[in-house]
C-alpha cells in the first residue's frame, strides 16, 4: 500500500516517518516509535487506556490516524517525567495507590494532566467526569481521584512557590 | 493493630508504597504487546458470524495472495499434527480450530499469519468461509427440551444437551427439614453471563527455535507453570517437550480469572511459529475478547429456605441450571464440579441442606470462568444474601437483626458447614455491627421511615456475605492432577539483601510488594532489599499461579516457611559468630542477641555474609530455601456490606448514596493494598448489579461484544466507596492471613440488589434480577402508578 511522509513532534523530538495512511497513531507511536507506555485496550474509543497529548489536548490515539498527527505535537506517558523527577501526577498516582495492573495508568495520568491543565482546582464531581472516558478495572477510582486531586493540590503549590 | 516491624524494615501492617509502581507510572511496564522481537510475524482470526454452522469450505487464495500474508492455518492444517481439539482445565474437550461445525458466535476459523497487524487483518478479510446456518440453542432451558439436537456430536454415545448432574449435600434431611418448616421462602435468580473485560486483551508472542528446539512462550497467563506442563501434555506428540518449553507470563493488565484458560488463539499462534520457525505475535482485539474469550457465572437458581415463625434458618434448598456454552471451559481446579457452590449456606448456622445441578450445552462460548470468585462463590453468595433478604421481609423482620439471630457465633469455630467444610474462623456478628455504627444504620432506617411516609423510595441493603478461597487443599484440589500447592524460593545474597521467586503471577495485586513484606516480616531484611520474581518457569519454582484469591493463603504461607527455613539456618550461624548454643540466642526481626547480654548481638546482613564468607565448619555455604505450601485448609474470609440507596421516581434511576465495606481478611499484609482490592472488587461487584451482562438474540447473536455496549462503570457511575475492617485471624494459615482479592466482588452485588428491593418492598417486590436497570425500575413505578 502506498505510503505517505509525515513530519512530527513526539516528546520535544522531531520525526520524520513513512506510513500507511490508515496507520492508527497508537500503532505509530507503538509499533514504529517503540513508545510502549501507550496502550491499546478496546477498538471502539471507549477505554482510554491510548491516551495522548497532541498540541496540548487529550486524544485518544488510537481513534486518529497516524497521518492526523502530521505536522503536530505529541507527548505520551514516557515525557512526564522531567530530570529524573516524576511528574505530580505519577507521584500522587504512587502515593496514594491509583493504579494496581498499570494498564490504564498512562491514558488516565495524561487525561489527567489536560484536566489539571484546564481546571487546576477540581472538585470530585469534576474529577470523575473529567476521566469518564477512562475505564479501568482494577482500582474502583476512588484511589485515582484522589490521586487527581492532590497533585492538583501539588501542582497548584509548586505554581505558588515557583 | 501496631506492626511488630519499623518503617525502615516494612514487615506486615505498613502500608508500604509499592515497588512496581515506577515502571508503570513512566511507561515502562512490560505487558506481551510490547514485546517485539527479530523477524516477528502477526497472526489475526477468521471468526464465524454464526452461533451454530457446518463449514461447507474454506477458500484461502485470496488471503494468500495478499502481499504480507504468509499462510493461513485452519482446522485441517491443524488436524495433521493432531492439534485441532484440546483438552480444557475440566477435562473436556475445545476445538482449537473447527474442521467441519462452528458451535458460537466469534469461534476461531481460521488463523492467518502476515508480516505485520494490518496485512493480517487484510488477510482476514479475504478468507472465504461458506457456512450452512443451524437453529442455534441459545438457553439451557431450550437445550434441555425433549428432541433437542445434540450439540456435542463429537462425543461418543451422548444423546442430550447435559455435560453433567451434580448433587451435594442431605437430599432427605433437607426434604424433611422442608416438610416440617413453618415458613418457605422460594425465590428464582439468574446471576447472567458477565465478561471479566480486563482492559488488557488476551495475546501473546510464540517464539519457537527450530535450531535449538525450545520454545518460549510470551503470554497473558495466571497460571504460566500449569500452562507449560499443559503444553507438554497436549504437544508432546509433536515434539515439544517440557524442558524445551518456557512459558514467560510479564506484566499482566488485569486477570480477574479470564487468563487462566488456554484459549485457540495461544495454541494456533504457537503451532504457527513452530511450523514457520518465526516468532508470532497474536493479540486479540476487545470485541474478540467480549465475544470469544471464556464467559463468567450465567447459573439459573431456583432458590428455598426453609425456617421457623421464630426466624431460626433451618435449611436451604438450591436446584440449578448452569449454561457453559459449547464445552465446560471452566477454571476450576477442584474435585467438585460446581467449584465451592457449596459454600451456600454461607455465614448462617443451620441444620440441612442440598444443592443440585444440571450444566447444559448451549450454542454460546465456553466457560465458566472463576471470574474474581473462588469458583462459584459469587453465585452461592448472591442466593443466600437474597433469600436471607427474602425471609425478613416475609417475616416482617429487620434483615440486620435477621442475620444476628442466624449468624454462626464466634464460640462455633472451628465450624463444621452441612455442606462439609470447615470454616477456619469468623466473628460475623462483629462485621456487622460495625457496619451499621460506620452507615448509621438505625438513623437510616429512621430516615427511610419519614421517606416511605412521603412516598419516597430510599433502600438500604445488607450483606454478610462468607467466602471460601486459597485453593488448596491437595486431596480436592489439582489442575489435570497436579496439586494446588504453591510455592516461594528465597535466596539471601552475601551483603544481606535478597531474591525472592514464586509460583504465582501477580495481575496488579502488588506481589512485589506484599510478599516482600512478609519476608521482611520474618527475617528483618528491609523490603525494599527484597526483589520478588515471578512468572518465568525457567526460574521460579513450580507453583499453580494467581486466582481464587490463593495467592496469599498459599504462596504468602510459603514464603513465611521459607523465611523460617533461612532463619533456622541464621540462628546456627549466629550462634557460630557470637559462640553461644543456639538456645542462648533472641531473636526480634532482623537481630540475634544473646540472652542476658544486649551488647552482643548479630544481624541477618552480618549473617547473610557470614554464611558465604565465614560459616560452621561442615554447614553448607550459602543462605537460602525453597518451601511448597499445601494449605491443611481452605480460608474463609468474610465481611459485611451495606448500601444506601435513593430511587428517581422520575426515571427509576438508582443513586447509590453511601456503600459501607466492612471486610475481614484476617491478619493484613499491606492496608493500604488491601483496602484498594477491595475498591477493585466493589466496582466489579457494582457491575453486574447494575450495568453488565453479556446478550444474545435467538439466533446465538451477542448483542453487546464491543465497549460502546456492555458497560464497564467509568468514573461516573461508581460510588465512593468506604471501607474498614475487622480481624479474625486464619488458625492454620502460617501469618493469620486469609486472602482478599475477590470478597467484595462477591459480596457487593447482593448488597446492592438488597437495597434496590427494600426501596420498592412497600410496592411488594420481593425481588429484582440483576443487572438492575432504570427501566426495570421505572416499569415497576409506573405498573402501581407512583412514577413521575
Amino acid at each position: 500500500m502506498a505510503t505517505k511522509t509525515i513530519s512530527l513532534t513526539v516528546n520535544g523530538q522531531e520525526h520524520s516517518c513513512d506510513v500507511e495512511p490508515r496507520l492508527l497513531l497508537v500503532h505509530l507511536l507503538r509499533d514504529m516509535l517503540d513508545l510502549t507506555g501507550t496502550h491499546i485496550g478496546c477498538d471502539t474509543s471507549h477505554c482510554g487506556a491510548c491516551t495522548v497529548l497532541l498540541d496540548d489536548r487529550s486524544v485518544k490515539s488510537c481513534t486518529l490516524l497516524a497521518v492526523q498527527a502530521n505536522g503536530k505535537s505529541i507527548k505520551t506517558i514516557e515525557a512526564m517525567a522531567e530530570g529524573g523527577q516524576m511528574h505530580p501526577l505519577q507521584e500522587c498516582f504512587k502515593e496514594h495507590h491509583g493504579l494496581q495492573c498499570g494498564f490504564c495508568t498512562p491514558g488516565m495520568i495524561m487525561r489527567a494532566a489536560e484536566l489539571l491543565e484546564r481546571n487546576p482546582s477540581p472538585t470530585e464531581e469534576d474529577i470523575r467526569w473529567g476521566i469518564s472516558g477512562n475505564l479501568c478495572r482494577c482500582t474502583g477510582y476512588v484511589n485515582i481521584v484522589k490521586a487527581i486531586q492532590h497533585a492538583a493540590d501539588k501542582m497548584q503549590q509548586q505554581e505558588a512557590a515557583a | 493493630m501496631a506492626p511488630r516491624t519499623s518503617a525502615k524494615i516494612c514487615g506486615m501492617g505498613h502500608s508500604m508504597k509499592r515497588k512496581e509502581d515506577a515502571r508503570f507510572l513512566q511507561g515502562k511496564g512490560n505487558y506481551v504487546d510490547d514485546i517485539k522481537l527479530p523477524g516477528m510475524l502477526f497472526m489475526d482470526i477468521v471468526r464465524s458470524p454464526f452461533a451454530y454452522a457446518t463449514i461447507k469450505s474454506i477458500n484461502t487464495e485470496a488471503a494468500t495472495a495478499i502481499p504480507g500474508v504468509l499462510a493461513v492455518i485452519t482446522g485441517e492444517t491443524l488436524a495433521q499434527y493432531n492439534l485441532h481439539w484440546m483438552p480444557t482445565l475440566m477435562s473436556d474437550t475445545q476445538m482449537v480450530l473447527p474442521t467441519d461445525t462452528v458451535m458460537y458466535q466469534s469461534q476461531e476459523v481460521a488463523a492467518v499469519i502476515a508480516t505485520d497487524r494490518y496485512s493480517a487483518a487484510d488477510g482476514v478479510e479475504a478468507v472465504e468461509v461458506e457456512y450452512e446456518p443451524m437453529q442455534a440453542m441459545v438457553t439451557p432451558f431450550q437445550s434441555m427440551e425433549p428432541g433437542a439436537p445434540v450439540l456435542r456430536t463429537d462425543k461418543e454415545g451422548k444423546t442430550d444437551n447435559l455435560a453433567w448432574h451434580w448433587e451435594h449435600g442431605d437430599r432427605e434431611g433437607t426434604d424433611q427439614a422442608f416438610a416440617n418448616a413453618d415458613i418457605v421462602v422460594r425465590e428464582k435468580m439468574h446471576i447472567p453471563r458477565i465478561h471479566v473485560a480486563s482492559i488488557e486483551t488476551c495475546g501473546c508472542v510464540a517464539d519457537f527455535d527450530p535450531v535449538q528446539g525450545q520454545l518460549t512462550v510470551y503470554m497473558t497467563t495466571q497460571a504460566p507453570h500449569a500452562i507449560r506442563t499443559v503444553l507438554a501434555l497436549v504437544a508432546g506428540h509433536v515434539g515439544l517437550s517440557e524442558e524445551r518449553i518456557r512459558v514467560v507470563s510479564p506484566d499482566i493488565g488485569g486477570g480477574f480469572g479470564g487468563k487462566v484458560p488456554v484459549y485457540p488463539g495461544y495454541v494456533c499462534a504457537i503451532a504457527a511459529s513452530v511450523v514457520i520457525g518465526k516468532p508470532v505475535k497474536w493479540i486479540e482485539d476487545r470485541s474478540e475478547n467480549l465475544q470469544a474469550d471464556s464467559f463468567a457465572r450465567d447459573y439459573h437458581m431456583d432458590c428455598e429456605l426453609a425456617a421457623s415463625n421464630e426466624g431460626k434458618i433451618q435449611a436451604l434448598r438450591i436446584k440449578t441450571v448452569a449454561d457453559y456454552g459449547y464445552t465446560d471451559a471452566a477454571a476450576n481446579p477442584s474435585k467438585f464440579p460446581a467449584g465451592l457452590f457449596s459454600i451456600c449456606t454461607g455465614s448462617y448456622d443451620m441444620e440441612t441442606a442440598f444443592t443440585e445441578m444440571d450444566a447444559v450445552y448451549t450454542n454460546k462460548p465456553p466457560g465458566g470462568v472463576a471470574y474474581r470468585c473462588s469458583f462459584r462463590v459469587t453465585e452461592a453468595v448472591h442466593a443466600i444474601e437474597r433469600m436471607v433478604d427474602v425471609l425478613a421481609q416475609q417475616l416482617g423482620r429487620d434483615p440486620a437483626e435477621l442475620r444476628f439471630q442466624n449468624f454462626i457465633q464466634p464460640d462455633q469455630f472451628p465450624y463444621q458447614s452441612p455442606m462439609g467444610w470447615e470454616y477456619d474462623s469468623g466473628n460475623y456478628g462483629a462485621a456487622l455491627e460495625k457496619a451499621m455504627a460506620l452507615v448509621g444504620y438505625d438513623e437510616l432506617r429512621k430516615e427511610q421511615a419519614e421517606k416511605r411516609a412521603n412516598g419516597e423510595f430510599m433502600g438500604i441493603g445488607i450483606a454478610s456475605f462468607t467466602e471460601i478461597v486459597g485453593a488448596g487443599p491437595s486431596q480436592t484440589f489439582d489442575i489435570l492432577g497436579i496439586k494446588m500447592f504453591d510455592s516461594c524460593e528465597l535466596r539471601i545474597h552475601p551483603t544481606g539483601k535478597a531474591i525472592a521467586r514464586f509460583g504465582t503471577k501477580s495481575q496488579g495485586q502488588g506481589h512485589e510488594t506484599t510478599y516482600a513484606q512478609i519476608i521482611a516480616e520474618e527475617l528483618g531484611i528491609p523490603a525494599l532489599h527484597i526483589q520478588v520474581e515471578e512468572g518465568d518457569t525457567d526460574t521460579a519454582p513450580y507453583g499453580l499461579g494467581t486466582y481464587a484469591s490463593r495467592s496469599t493463603p498459599t504462596a504468602g504461607a510459603a514464603a513465611a516457611k521459607a523465611a523460617r527455613k533461612v532463619l533456622d539456618k541464621a540462628r546456627k550461624i549466629a550462634a557460630h559468630l557470637l559462640e553461644v548454643s543456639e538456645e542462648d540466642l533472641e531473636w526480634e526481626p532482623g537481630v540475634f542477641t544473646v540472652k542476658g547480654a544486649p551488647d552482643r548481638s548479630t544481624t541477618i546482613q552480618d549473617i547473610a555474609f557470614a554464611a558465604y564468607t565465614n560459616h560452621p565448619q561442615g554447614m553448607e555455604a550459602g543462605l537460602e530455601a525453597v518451601h511448597y505450601y499445601d494449605p491443611p485448609n481452605l480460608t474463609f474470609p468474610f465481611g459485611s456490606y451495606i448500601c444506601v440507596v435513593d430511587i428517581d421516581k422520575g426515571t427509576g434511576q438508582i443513586h447509590i448514596r453511601r456503600f459501607v465495606a466492612v471486610d475481614d481478611c484476617g491478619n493484613i499484609i499491606n492496608p493500604m493494598i488491601v483496602q484498594g482490592q477491595v475498591h477493585g472488587g466493589l466496582t466489579q461487584g457494582l457491575a453486574p448489579a447494575m450495568y453488565e451482562s453479556l446478550i444474545y438474540d435467538e439466533e446465538g447473536n451477542i448483542l453487546n461484544g464491543t465497549f460502546m455496549d456492555y458497560l464497564v462503570p467509568t468514573a461516573v457511575e461508581t460510588p465512593h466507596w468506604e471501607t474498614a475492617h475487622t480481624i479474625t485471624p486464619s488458625p492454620h494459615h502460617p501469618l493469620g492471613a486469609k486472602g482478599v482479592g475477590e470478597s467484595a466482588t462477591v459480596g457487593a452485588p447482593p448488597a446492592i440488589v438488597n437495597a434496590v428491593v427494600d426501596a420498592l418492598s412497600p410496592l411488594g417486590i420481593t425481588h429484582m434480577e440483576i443487572p438492575i436497570t432504570p427501566p426495570q425500575v421505572w416499569e415497576i413505578l409506573n405498573d402501581h402508578g407512583v412514577a413521575e
